[in-house]
């Protein structure tokens, strides 16, 4: 534990503020005036699809691109123009790009050396004992597994007590149940060292697991940032709404106005938004609930008082997924919702063909922009990294 | 056949010795025809070179007779009379070789990391590396003759610049024998040195830049050691056939100050007709690039690389 002491009793990280910053490779603009400030200590996830200009903002941090315009500081001092290696900031590499032809020992002494700390060799093995792999130290890179690799990469760029530690997709390569366990492990090693860590991923359940402030990128613009749960009950954007988790978008049109709350008339149903959950309160908007708020109706029962209700529609498909159960209701001209029911009882309780409504608590609703597109942000298979 | 075998030792691990020792035939009986070719034209004519370096002259025969003997003599007599070829060759060859490194390895490093991800134009450079080749060693080599030549215009240059004494000539010198190696086996520098430079990650330059490394470090400490491969074949394939060389020694020097063993063998073999001298001194000249060389692959450790 003399590592995380070490360590920990460094700088504890800086702020990193990034104004107005594009960047523009040829015509294609990649970072559209980006304005961010990550508190010092916190742990930060940039959040977006492959090509949202996550990695690029975050090369720009790293020194390794030069913003077209725009300025970047960590901790109050204007970096903007600066070579990486002048920067108090590392980066865990998605590649992890280790140094094949240097022990796993020289690898985490890299940066001190270069630095020209005292004891270069101790420091790195220290390093080494803050991921656990100081058993390690005299192996090469190539003779590593994914996971251990990632954690000596890491171990690499904590040593050095950066005031900004860079992760660019660090988990992408390692498989689902390593990636789970190295989510907590990072996030404990955070909590320890106490840096300020910027995680870039397009892995929405890394970010929300790991990160206490998330800013959702999208097309080299942030579309909402704040804390996971935050953000995730209260979208503000379609692209956040489908992106982070799922949601049903319906199209409406505001036709009541209340003190708290607004009337949305949808297909000739009325549906109630609280006004401080909408982002519009006029003319055309977007709907929204999440799909575990929904509650299945079956002929005969009744909704709670406060309740948003849509149907009755037709179940067409039924997937067990073992702690709840996807339903996909068609609603008609409201198109199909998606409803996650928890299994409670064991199984599913409704089969294909059956009628239902659905229900929700109105303070459940968001209210989005209507011009939005409500599509924005869904899967789109062509577009998997 | 192989694949047979490897899909029966993935499946029940006991039938498979029968498959393996069919398919180690099969391997040998692929390489028979290397193995034949190589004792053809390589072991037996090493075993003649060798034996005909102990010959001893006919008593009373004409220039040229030998008869088999076993006479050390030869070795002693040819190294006394000729080590300052032998010498030479090898501080030549050496010079030849440091030279086309400093200028190969920045040729090779524009092309594989400047210009990365730019196929057409690394492509372009590649072929100009590789243009010279669709002339002819000699006639190259000829060219650089008149290059250097007195009256041509590097020496007047070099004259009016003063960097050249008014009665100092290039040609027939040592400068142009040395210049003429490195020019010729440039290309064989360059090109390993650009397929080591070419399979490196750029993620690791970056990565020494993130790890306060300046542009000299980061080469010093991660591009240079992970292009040693390519380095070591590159100095290999040049120095071993530049020490052996005698085209530019005999085109681009003067047989005196100037001549490389490659050259005295020539003549030893076909002008003096003295088989037995011609062939000790290449034998001794393949003993000493085998020492060398493997001084040199220890010394620079390429095992440890990946």
């Amino acid at each position: 534990m003399g590592a995380t002491t070490a360590a920990a009793s460094g700088s504890g990280g800086a702020a990193l503020e990034l104004w107005d910053v594009s960047k523009a490779f040829g015509t294609y603009l990649a970072v559209d005036n980006l304005t961010l400030t990550v508190p010092s200590g916190s742990f930060f996830a940039l959040l977006g699809p492959s090509g949202c200009g996550k990695t690029t903002t975050l090369r720009m941090v790293a020194g390794l691109e030069q913003p077209t315009s725009g300025a970047i500081s960590i901790g109050g001092r204007d970096l903007t123009g600066t070579r990486a290696h002048q920067r108090q900031v590392n980066t865990v590499f998605q590649s992890y790009a280790l140094f094949p032809h240097l022990t796993v020992l020289e690898n985490v002494a890299f940066g001190l050396r270069r630095k020209r700390v005292a004891q270069p060799l101790e420091r790195a093995a220290e390093g080494l004992d803050l991921v656990q792999l100081r058993h390690l130290a005299d192996r090469r890179p190539s003779e590593l597994s994914g996971g251990q690799q990632q954690r000596v990469a890491l171990a690499r760029a904590l040593v050095n007590n950066p005031a900004v530690l860079l992760l660019d997709e660090p988990l992408g390569a390692l498989d689902l149940k390593l990636r789970r366990q190295m989510q907590l492990e990072l996030k404990r090693i955070q909590t320890e060292v106490g840096l300020t860590f910027v995680h870039v991923t397009h892995d929405q359940e890394e970010a929300m697991t790991m990160a206490d402030t998330v800013a959702v990128m999208n097309r080299g613009r942030i579309e909402q940032q704040g804390a996971p749960a935050e953000l995730y009950e209260l979208p503000r954007t379609a692209f956040v709404a489908n992106f982070l988790g799922q949601s049903n978008l319906v199209a409406g049109t505001v036709v009541e106005r209340g003190s708290d709350t607004i009337g949305v008339e949808v297909a000739g149903t009325r549906l109630v938004v609280p006004t401080s959950r909408a982002v519009s309160a006029v003319g055309d908007v977007l709907v929204g609930v999440r799909p575990e708020k929904i509650q299945l109706l079956l002929a005969g029962q009744e909704p709670g008082p406060g309740s948003n209700v849509l149907g009755p529609g037709t179940v067409t498909d039924v997937s067990f997924a073992g702690v709840s159960t996807q339903y996909l209701v068609d609603l008609g001209r409201l198109g199909t919702f998606t409803v996650f029911a928890q299994n409670l009882v064991g199984g599913a309780t409704l089969r294909v063909g059956d009628l239902v409504s659905l229900a929700w608590s109105v303070d459940h609703t968001f209210g989005l922009a209507g011009d939005e597109d409500a599509a924005d942000g869904t899967a789109d298979l062509d577009d998997e990294p | 056949m192989s694949i047979a075998a490897a899909l029966s030792e993935q499946g029940a691990g006991a039938p498979a010795s029968r498959p393996v020792k069919r398919a180690r035939t099969g391997a040998s009986l692929l390489l028979l025809p290397g193995t034949a070719y190589l004792v053809l034209f390589f072991v037996v004519p090493a075993v003649a070179l060798l034996a005909t370096s102990l010959y001893v002259k006919v008593p009373g025969g004409d220039v040229g007779q030998f008869q088999p003997a076993f006479h050390w003599q030869n070795y002693v007599d040819a190294l006394s009379q000729f080590w300052p070829q032998l010498a030479r060759s090898f501080v030549f060859a050496l010079i030849a070789t440091v030279a086309a490194l400093v200028i190969g390895y920045p040729m090779a490093y524009v092309i594989a990391v400047r210009a990365r991800g730019r196929s057409m134009l690394q492509g372009m450079l590649l072929v100009l590396i590789i243009a010279p080749f669709f002339t002819s060693f000699i006639l190259r080599t000829i060219a650089w003759k008149q290059i250097l030549a007195d009256d041509a215009f590097v020496v007047t240059a070099f004259k009016w610049l003063h960097l050249m004494a008014p009665d100092g000539r290039l040609t027939a010198t040592a400068f142009a024998v040395v210049a003429g190696l490195t020019y010729n086996f440039l290309p064989f520098m360059a090109l390993p040195i650009y397929a080591s430079l070419g399979r490196l990650d750029p993620s690791l330059i970056e990565a020494g830049g993130d790890l306060y490394a300046n542009g000299f470090t980061t080469f010093r400490t991660v591009t240079l050691p992970l292009s040693m491969p390519g380095v070591v074949s590159g100095t290999l394939l040049t120095f071993i056939p530049a020490s052996g060389d005698y085209v530019n020694s005999s085109l681009l020097g003067n047989s005196t100050d100037t001549a490389m063993i490659g050259q005295v063998i020539d003549a030893r073999f076909f002008k003096v007709l003295d088989y037995p001298t011609a062939s000790a001194l290449s034998v001794v000249l393949m003993v000493a690039i085998l020492v060398l060389v493997s001084i040199y692959v220890r010394r620079a450790g390429t095992e440890e690389l990946v």
